[in-house]
């Protein structure tokens, strides 16, 4: 009964969303659909922390593999959330001094502004960086010309590389004007909004049917993966 | 084992090291010097600042800060250069989220630029901003007809009633300009899918302008300049477009100090510079390991 409410639901909101946006009268249907996946999307990251929660405490609970991490992440994720809600070191707002909590919990100077900008910050930004040396390994490991493709993604990661930089402009700024398409930087300009535009927008056509063939199916019930389960 | 051997067998800590010189050696001596390279704007660069440039002041422009700190490092000079930009052109400025790690960013890009440079404009007047909104594309379908439902407050929590410049905005179609600097999802492409093209060729159509990361850029190429007038891809599309707004307020006012945070991206272009230059040395000595030993495999077959 549940899981068939559930498609119901899931049938209207779909339906509800394709007519609001052909037929202009029932547009504010849409908005109202949209406005409830909103609410839904706020207590979605309620769920959300107590799932994170119930998965690495049930790591910690069986010490399966890298249950350490798990302490790690429980530690992190209430002190952060403590912190954040108890507005820890956040000062009164200018236009109420008086009243307590009117501040922002992300003020500066306040905990949670402290943890933001000296812990998440870096880290996730370190790990972004990591990339320029794992890419670097794997191009002088793995890029090798090994057939006629494998030498044009070859030759076309050269031009894009030297094109978006300053070198563009000093190996081939010397070319007259009658040749300045062959400049690198223009080259890899050329590559970007011709070759990378006209993959990108078949690549993005057979998504947007496949997206159309996908919300059909759980729509119409036949792709009830959504539901869990397995069935 | 022969040298080539060796060399493929080549411990990747050395690649590392590479790598981190590369990057260290022009971070560190564009510190002491201060110097940058020329930038000359692509047509995708060029697009985003005419863009703004056509807006007569006193307009009003959203700007969208769909990004967080692991990608402030392509994003966050494009977010600085476009405040700017709107500050010294004098238009109304509407800051707003769809990421939710991203409020303490947008909060420091206003402190750095607008309240520490221009402490002539007044917050709920010349600028606001309203925060972070859950609800990924759900919230643009909600502003597409009406604005104060998914955003009622502002950042501090006052009701956007008793903000004055919040009086005229109805819906997305009141802004005279949209900018969103995007480093996924929700981001550039749902504001090209849910703002821009239902608007396509009508009267309300929408001016928009995207900052997106490098990652991001071949698949949003596709929709400039029709969707999108305007696009910044990656740090070399922030070095441009910073060179184009600091020539622009240097222009405008000569005596105007043109302090290294504005120049952040253009700074990060050394960098990037030997970085790729790296890379190009790498994948041309791999593939000289690679032919050299194919060579040597076919010269002792029988």
């Amino acid at each position: 009964m549940t899981r068939k409410f559930a498609m119901l639901l899931t049938f209207l909101a779909g339906a509800t969303m394709v007519v609001s946006y052909f037929i202009r009268p029932t547009q504010s249907w849409g908005e109202d659909v949209a406005e409830w996946f909103n609410v839904l999307a706020a207590i979605a990251f309620v769920l959300g922390a107590a799932n994170l929660a119930k998965v690495h405490l049930e790591r910690l609970s069986s010490r399966s593999a890298g249950w350490g991490y798990s302490v790690i992440v429980l530690l992190a994720f209430g002190a952060t959330m403590l912190v954040g809600l108890l507005k820890v070191g956040v000062h009164p707002q200018e236009l109420a001094p008086t009243v307590a909590f009117s501040g922002e919990k992300d003020a500066s100077g306040s905990a949670f502004w402290w943890a933001y900008s000296y812990a998440m910050s870096p880290i996730t930004s370190t790990m972004f960086a990591l990339l320029a040396f794992f890419v670097a390994s794997a191009a002088f490991r793995a890029f090798r010309a090994k057939n006629t493709e494998a030498a044009l993604l070859l030759v076309t990661a050269f031009v894009v590389l030297l094109g978006r930089t300053f070198a563009g402009v000093v190996l081939t700024g010397w070319m007259p004007e009658s040749l300045s398409f062959l400049r690198l930087e223009n080259l890899a300009t050329t590559i970007l909004e011709v070759f990378a535009s006209a993959g990108n927008r078949a690549i993005l056509i057979g998504i947007a049917i496949g997206v159309a063939a996908t919300s059909l199916k759980i729509m119409l019930g036949i792709d009830r993966s959504y539901l869990g389960g397995g069935s | 084992m022969s040298f080539l051997e060796r060399l493929d067998r080549i411990d990747r800590r050395w690649i590392f090291l590479s790598m981190g010189l590369a990057v260290a050696v022009p971070i560190i001596v564009i510190g002491i010097t201060g110097k940058t390279f020329p930038e000359v704007a692509t047509p995708t660069t060029r697009g985003a600042f005419d863009a703004i440039q056509s807006l007569p002041a006193g307009s009003r422009i959203l700007l969208s800060f769909d990004f967080d700190p692991a990608s402030a490092g392509e994003l966050q000079p494009m977010a600085t250069a476009f405040v700017r930009h709107a500050a010294a052109r004098d238009l109304d400025i509407y800051c707003m989220t769809l990421w939710a790690p991203a409020p303490p960013l947008l909060d420091e890009t206003i402190r750095k630029v607008i309240v520490a440079g221009h402490p002539d404009l007044v917050y709920g007047k010349d600028y606001v901003n309203l925060g972070f909104q859950a609800g990924n594309e759900s919230v643009l379908k909600v502003i597409c007809t009406d604005f104060r439902q998914s955003f009622s407050k502002d950042y501090r929590g006052t009701p956007v009633d008793q903000i004055p410049m919040m009086a005229p905005i109805k819906s997305a179609s009141d802004f005279d300009c949209i900018v969103t600097m995007s480093a996924g999802y929700p981001g550039c492409k749902e504001w090209v899918q849910y703002i821009a093209t239902p608007a396509l060729g009508s009267d309300d159509e929408i001016l928009l302008v995207s900052g997106v990361t490098g990652v991001q850029a071949p698949q949003m190429v596709p929709y400039w300049p029709r969707q999108m007038r305007g696009m910044l891809g990656a740090i070399k599309g922030a070095a441009e477009y910073e060179s184009l707004v600091n020539e622009f307020i240097k222009g405008s006012n000569p005596a105007a100090d043109i302090g290294p945070q504005f120049m952040e991206a253009q700074r990060r272009m050394a960098p990037q510079l030997f970085g790729h230059l790296l890379m190009v040395g790498l994948i041309i000595l791999g593939n000289c390991i690679h032919f050299g030993r194919r060579r040597a495999l076919a010269g002792g077959a029988p």
